[in-house]
């Protein structure tokens, strides 16, 4: 069926939108959400996310919430043709995204921790920023696909990573215009880089799209959200919500400089067990080009980006460390949900029963 | 590319950064494929994809004084 709707009055309301998307609701919030995103007609979804608000354990864990966070943002993404392009600014849409994500910045930032604040100069930033990732010493995804991962747990690990990585350095980009002088000039350093410096066949995205094909995978995006727990949403969701929001601007740059700075060694090493299990150079090349690729970039971004922007702008120090910490925390409950479910015997990757 | 200088960024604990019109060459003189405008050259000695640096000073400790 086609995804592309040529008009709302051609779109009768309330049928199924599952035919339209490559994935499902999970939840009454969810639901309300895509109904009308697809169709149009306004729902009750700021009501019900409220209450699904007020109610939730841990809204990092929330697959409903989650998931309907992770649509509306698709929505200025343009991630999926169904979502009407004239919804994207549909007040009543804002605010139910409002609504969630009040409630998820502020777990986010009861359940990170962030480090003392050092001086605001770039050194002093780089510094503590490479401090903090390099702190980390949980146990390592990467070290396990280097060395003991079998076939079907590094294709668990590929669909894990299509949420982001087929749409790799976008959220970023939010932040380029609200940014200026030193720390503007760094980020499209970078940028200019993940989108592969002029050659489309050398974006990162669409080297990814390359590994994911190469290993039998479906490389259209979204193919693969029904298989994922609500963490591997919530992690984009972190950087889509700092990337969208200008008041959040320190903390998608922190947020960044984390991610760049904690690359470029575990790329090495899933390079290395992708090989091991024989997965050939097509599906190798994407982690192998992240090894050189984020050695560079990691210093641009803790110096130049992260650390010029405190400099110039030393209100916002806090929110860089906050990012970079919760990169750190989002998705090394990520790497922890798939660990945990491979010890147990287990797919980390959501049943039958569950969808 | 311009006719920009080429600038060599140290960066502290960390590799030279390369920017601009510059061929790096191996011992026997042959051209070293470069595809980034941008590149990181080892300081260290540690790095698995020589001249570039790989990230690897970060675990050895490796500090430059600066």
């Amino acid at each position: 069926m086609s995804v592309t709707l040529a008009s709302p009055l051609t779109t009768p309301a309330g049928r199924d939108v599952a035919a339209d998307l490559p994935f499902r609701a999970r939840g009454p919030v969810s639901a309300a959400v895509l109904e009308q995103l697809v169709d149009g007609v306004p729902t009750a979804h700021t009501v019900l996310a409220d209450a699904a608000v007020a109610a939730s354990a841990d809204i990092e864990r929330d697959d409903d919430l989650q998931l309907a966070l992770f649509a509306l943002y698709a929505s200025s993404y343009g991630a999926f043709a169904a979502f009407r392009a004239d919804l994207e600014w549909d007040p009543g849409l804002i605010a139910t995204r409002r609504v969630i994500e009040t409630a998820f910045e502020r777990s986010l930032r009861r359940s990170v921790e962030v480090p003392e604040q050092p001086a605001p100069t770039a050194d002093a930033v780089a510094r503590a920023l490479f401090a903090m990732t390099g702190a980390d010493t949980g146990p390592s995804l990467s070290r396990h696909l280097a060395r003991k991962a079998t076939l079907d747990q590094a294709h668990e690990f590929l669909v894990q990573r299509t949420i982001y990585t087929l749409r790799e350095a976008d959220p970023h980009s939010w932040a380029i215009p609200r940014l200026t002088g030193r720390p503007k000039a760094a980020l499209v350093e970078i940028q200019s880089d993940e989108y592969g410096g002029g050659r489309p066949d050398r974006v990162h995205a669409a080297l990814f799209a390359r590994a994911i094909r190469g290993s039998g995978l479906d490389d259209a995006y979204g193919a693969y959200v029904d298989a994922v727990p609500a963490v591997t949403l919530a992690s984009l969701n972190t950087m889509s919500m700092f990337g969208l929001n200008r008041r959040l601007l320190g903390a998608i740059v922190g947020h960044l400089a984390a991610f760049e700075m904690t690359s470029s060694i575990p790329n090495r090493l899933y390079a290395e067990g992708l090989r091991r299990l024989g997965f050939g150079d097509d599906v190798c090349e994407y982690f192998d080009e992240h090894v050189e690729a984020d050695a560079v970039h990691e210093q641009i971004a803790g110096r130049d980006l992260a650390g010029a922007l405190a400099e110039d702008r030393p209100d916002l120090l806090g929110d860089i460390l906050f990012g970079a910490a919760a990169c750190l925390d989002v998705d090394a409950r990520v790497g922890q949900h798939m660990l945990d479910a491979w010890s147990r015997g287990e797919s980390s990757l959501r049943g039958a029963d569950e969808r | 590319m311009n006719d920009e200088p080429v600038t060599i960024t140290a960066y502290p604990d960390g590799p030279l950064l390369v920017r601009g019109n510059v061929e790096i060459r191996t011992s026997e003189g042959e051209e070293i494929a470069r595809t980034r405008r941008t590149v990181a050259l080892c300081r260290c000695g540690l790095s698995t994809i020589k001249p570039y640096c790989d990230g690897t000073h970060k675990a050895s400790g490796f500090r430059t004084d600066d």
